[in-house]
């Protein structure tokens, strides 16, 4: 059963009309989502026709259908990959059991708990992003935002769904809460530290998608792996719809970059003072911006050791990146991995019991594949021919969760003094100037095939469309 | 799938330069096809089906790469790891260097998607029904709408049994014309027989035909594509044999005198004679065989080579009390009506089996009527066939045709108040609208 019932108030793929209670909770929960949408829902974007990608089943054929969709009227519904005959719990104590259709007992409160810590940073993207729409560098970027807008809304929707399904009526109470807490908010803020912090521009929001929807990734990749089968089931869904926002970082990243060298190779400049002035962001700021974007990120995998990460592990609940691809037993009992911390003043690697480190053994996955990306955009610097290059700073910089949090660490790994750290912290995250030269380059522009100054056309358009295809229609 | 080596892939890349390495496309394919290391997605050459599920899904398009090679030359899956950028299409004498057919249409017998169809077809309307989504925003791409997938109902096909470097040989057991001697597009009924070569085909599927001799570089003539004009029985039921429409092509498209090679080679044959078969070809645009299942058909010149098969096997199951029903609509385009090939055996079939309607383009004294007027003016019908999900269009004959018939199909649509972006999307999706113009 792939294909998504859109004749329901909430379009399904799960038979949801067959469940009365669990409908009319939904539905109940429905108007106050709403509501939240309304209120911290993109800036201004209520009336447009936006070219959005909606899916009308779960299966290759149909999940990417594009057409023009006013984004209140998107229909955010609830979708699962289809059941796996036979899926088994594939790690921890209940490796080998038949995958639980129900949520079995014992696990309850931490099931819940990862679920609502997932679910809290989808909505807390929306608010973040709410501004963006106002400074859009063209229409084609504008219809990704709100393409990533409401596939960070239908995420929630996911999340809600298996709260209101499997946990009655704390279940309930927690839904209503996601709508409650607002990134930012001084007295109900989001769950998780990066989810709080402003995405106060397009530099921001593409290191945003890139490096912090790639968390989405990861994590989504560990709980698609769950003994937890609807758990399952709708992150792998959720996954094929979070590429997309990490492809808008990625490409984002790539065109700003592309821009500020053909500008540099131009000028023949490699001075940020005269590339500012043309208009385009410096490599050096770029690189700031990174710095920042990542160690704020790579703290949203926890603490270095986690007894709950190894509790979650071993009943089954959450496993590890591509789980089912590794080659070892499962379970880990006994097994090490290395961490890292302080000790007379110097970075060191310890070893510890990897249960308790697999919030450590996904960063570093994590980072991998982070910094595989980063190499590509060296690429372009490359290609331009400037001797430029950038690259991710070292895990322990500027930590703010874990044993590294209370230690000052430059980018390339060396621990160093409050002193020295205060002064090149200006070297080494973007300060207020860099963000508010940032901020001077936002405005709008909406015509289509239309590009601010300080990026590069996409190579492609969305959907293969023309680059300047009328991605949004304003009236 | 045991592939043969049929000489020539059309293989299926992924460009690292754009693809941002998110895994969608390894979960995605049904086979396993899809590979990664820390450098770059790739695809197994050994194990891609071309089912083209992974296309859409794919957030950057750059999954939607291909490149014609030597089939025993393909880029390995170690090779492709390493690349920082696809590599360039391989010239013609790269080709002929690896001992394969190398014009420019070699992809026409390249194993691949629509690589049966020639690159006509091919790559271009994969991934794209959705790209015409808003018709009139952007320039119309007819075949975005093209189906890469066959009817659900459709028998199995097979493929690429005889290659480029085996082709196997068939005698010519019978050569007559089908339109009227003197006309300036002089068509032949060939009939061609297997032996005892197994040489399984269904209606809609193509074969090559290996000119012999060689050309003025001195290759081997590359292979030439003609469509099946008999069902998959036999031209004669019960026979290893199949039918060609063979068109004498005597001027090029431009309209300037030229012999063609393979089209001229055929139409001259003697029965008796043998030819160099490659083949057969060709996975979607095939027809669909539940009952009820209605077929509109629209053609011209050869392009009446598939319709004449579709045809012929329904009315064979229909006189064998074998099929229930569904309707049969065929419009059929020529510049006069003694150009027209099968004028006669069309004009005999039961109306109550077949709707047939003649577009004659130069008929002195007539206004020129070209196959999309006569669509619009049966648009009532066509409409009525539109909204059934039981309906399937083929289109084939002139490339110049395809746009005007699929922009006809769309207003009809329209104007019944269906939205074209839907069905279109839906035709293309359910295999249900296939093109295949040359
Ligand atoms: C999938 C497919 C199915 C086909 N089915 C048929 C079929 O059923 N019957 C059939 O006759 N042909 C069919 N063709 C076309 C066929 O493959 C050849 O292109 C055509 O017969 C000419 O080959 P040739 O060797 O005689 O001419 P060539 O020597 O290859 O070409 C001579 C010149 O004529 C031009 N030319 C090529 N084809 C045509 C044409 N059809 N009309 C006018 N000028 C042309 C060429 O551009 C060239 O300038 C099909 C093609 C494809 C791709
Ligand atoms: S075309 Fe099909 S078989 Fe080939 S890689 Fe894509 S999904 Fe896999
Ligand atoms: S889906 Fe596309 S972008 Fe993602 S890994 Fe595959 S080819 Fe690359």
């Amino acid at each position: 059963m792939s294909s998504i019932n859109y004749t329901d108030k909430i379009p399904n793929n799960v038979d949801l009309s067959q469940d009365k209670a669990l409908q009319r909770a939904l539905e109940h929960w429905q108007p106050n989502y709403l509501q939240w949408w309304h209120d911290l829902g993109p800036e201004g974007s209520q009336s447009f026709d936006v070219y959005l990608r909606t899916a009308v089943s779960v299966d290759p054929q149909g999940w990417a259908q594009f057409g023009y969709v006013k984004m209140p009227e998107y229909r955010w519904g609830i979708f699962l990959n289809p059941r796996e005959e036979g899926r088994e719990v594939n790690f921890g104590e209940h490796k080998g059991e038949a995958a639980w259709q129900e949520v079995p007992g014992e696990h309850r409160a931490n099931l819940r708990r990862i679920i609502v810590t997932q679910g809290d940073t989808e909505p807390a993207s929306v608010e973040q992003q709410r501004h963006l729409g106002l400074t859009a560098p063209s229409q084609y970027d504008l219809r990704n935002l709100f393409q990533v807008n409401v596939e960070e809304g239908r995420h929630l929707w996911a999340m809600v769904y298996l709260l209101h399904k499997y946990f009655g009526r704390d279940g309930r109470e927690e839904a209503d809460a996601m709508l409650q807490r607002h990134s930012g908010d001084a007295d109900h803020p989001r769950i998780l530290g990066a989810f709080n912090e402003k995405t106060p521009d397009w530099l921001s929001f593409y290191m945003f998608t890139y490096f912090t929807d790639r968390d989405g990734k990861f994590q989504l990749c560990a709980l698609a792996e769950s003994g937890f089968d609807p758990l399952a089931r709708t992150t792998k869904f959720m996954l094929t719809e979070e590429a997309h926002h990490m492809f808008v970082g990625e490409s984002g990243i790539s065109r700003v970059i592309a821009r500020t060298c053909e500008v540099m190779n131009q000028l023949k400049t490699d001075d940020p003072a005269k590339v500012r002035a043309a208009g385009v962001i410096d490599l050096a700021t770029i690189q700031r911006y990174l710095n920042f974007h990542f160690s704020v990120t790579i703290d949203l995998f926890g603490a270095d050791e986690s007894s709950n990460a190894a509790i979650f592990y071993n009943s089954g609940l959450k496993g590890r990146f591509e789980e089912t691809k590794r080659d070892d037993d499962h379970r880990l009992q006994g097994r090490t991995y290395k961490v890292l911390a302080v000790q007379n003043g110097q970075l060191v690697e310890r070893e510890v019991p990897m249960l308790n480190a697999l919030n450590e053994v996904l960063r570093d996955d994590y980072i991998k594949d982070s910094i595989a990306g980063v190499n590509r955009w060296n690429k372009v610097i490359e290609k331009a021919g400037l001797p430029f290059r950038l690259v991710a700073p070292h895990k322990a910089f500027n930590r703010k969760i874990g044993a590294l949090s209370g230690v000052r660490v430059s980018p390339d790994g060396r621990v160093v003094s409050e002193a020295e750290w205060a002064a090149h912290e200006r070297e080494w995250l973007p300060s207020a100037e860099d963000r508010a030269f940032v901020a001077s380059l936002m405005g709008r522009v909406v015509e289509p095939g239309k590009f601010a100054n300080w990026i590069a056309p996409p190579v492609m358009g969305i959907n293969r469309q023309p680059v300047d295809f009328e991605y949004v229609r304003f009236n | 799938m045991n592939a043969p080596d049929t000489g020539l892939l059309k293989q299926h890349l992924i460009d690292p330069e754009i693809c941002i390495r998110c895994n969608t496309c390894e979960a995605t394919c049904p086979v396993g096809a899809i590979t990664h290391n820390d450098d770059n997605y790739v695809v197994d050459a050994e194990k891609c089906n071309f089912c083209m599920d992974c296309i859409s899904p794919c957030p950057t398009g750059s999954i939607d790469n291909w490149r014609t090679v030597p089939r025993a030359k393909a880029y390995t899956v170690d090779e492709q790891f390493g690349w920082e950028a696809l590599p360039a299409e391989l010239t013609p004498d790269q080709l002929a260097e690896a001992g394969v057919a190398a014009e420019g249409e070699a992809d026409a017998a390249a194993e691949g998607p629509g690589g049966a169809l020639g690159a006509s077809a091919s790559s271009s309307a994969f991934g794209g029904a959705e790209a015409a989504a808003a018709p009139g925003e952007a320039a119309f791409n007819s075949a975005a709408f093209n189906a890469s997938l066959p009817p659900w109902s459709a028998a199995h096909a097979y493929t690429n049994l005889y290659g480029p470097k085996n082709p196997t040989t068939a005698t010519v057991v019978g050569n007559v014309k089908v339109n009227e001697a003197g006309t300036e597009n002089e068509t032949h009924h060939i009939v061609l027989d297997f032996g005892r070569m197994p040489f399984p085909v269904l209606e809609g599927q193509s074969i090559g035909i290996v000119p012999p001799g060689a050309d003025a570089s001195g290759r081997p003539h590359h292979a030439r594509q003609y469509s099946i004009a008999s069902p998959r029985n036999g031209e004669r039921p019960g026979y290893n044999n199949l039918s060609l429409t063979v068109k004498r092509v005597t001027a090029d498209h431009q309209g300037r005198p030229v012999r063609g090679v393979c089209s001229n080679y055929l139409c001259d044959l003697k029965p008796g004679d043998t030819v160099q078969v490659i083949g057969p070809f060709g996975t979607s645009f095939l027809m669909p065989n539940h009952p009820r299942s209605n077929i509109v058909m629209i053609c011209t010149g050869t392009g009446s080579a598939p319709m004449r098969a579709m045809t012929e096997w329904r009315r064979r199951l229909r006189k064998s009390g074998k099929f229930e029903g569904g309707r049969l609509m065929l419009f059929f385009g020529a510049r006069t009506r003694e150009e027209l090939p099968y004028f006669g055996p069309l004009m005999s079939l039961p109306k109550d089996f077949i709707d047939i309607n003649f577009a004659f383009s130069r008929t002195p004294g007539a206004p020129k009527r070209y196959v999309q007027d006569l669509m619009r003016e049966r648009s009532a019908d066509l409409a009525g066939l539109l909204k059934d999900e039981d309906t399937y269009v083929y289109v084939c004959g002139l490339k110049s045709m395809e746009e005007g018939v699929v922009l006809a199909l769309r207003d009809i649509a329209q104007q019944a108040g269906l939205s074209w972006d839907t069905l279109g999307a839906a035709l293309k999706r359910e295999g249900r609208l296939h093109l295949e113009t040359y």
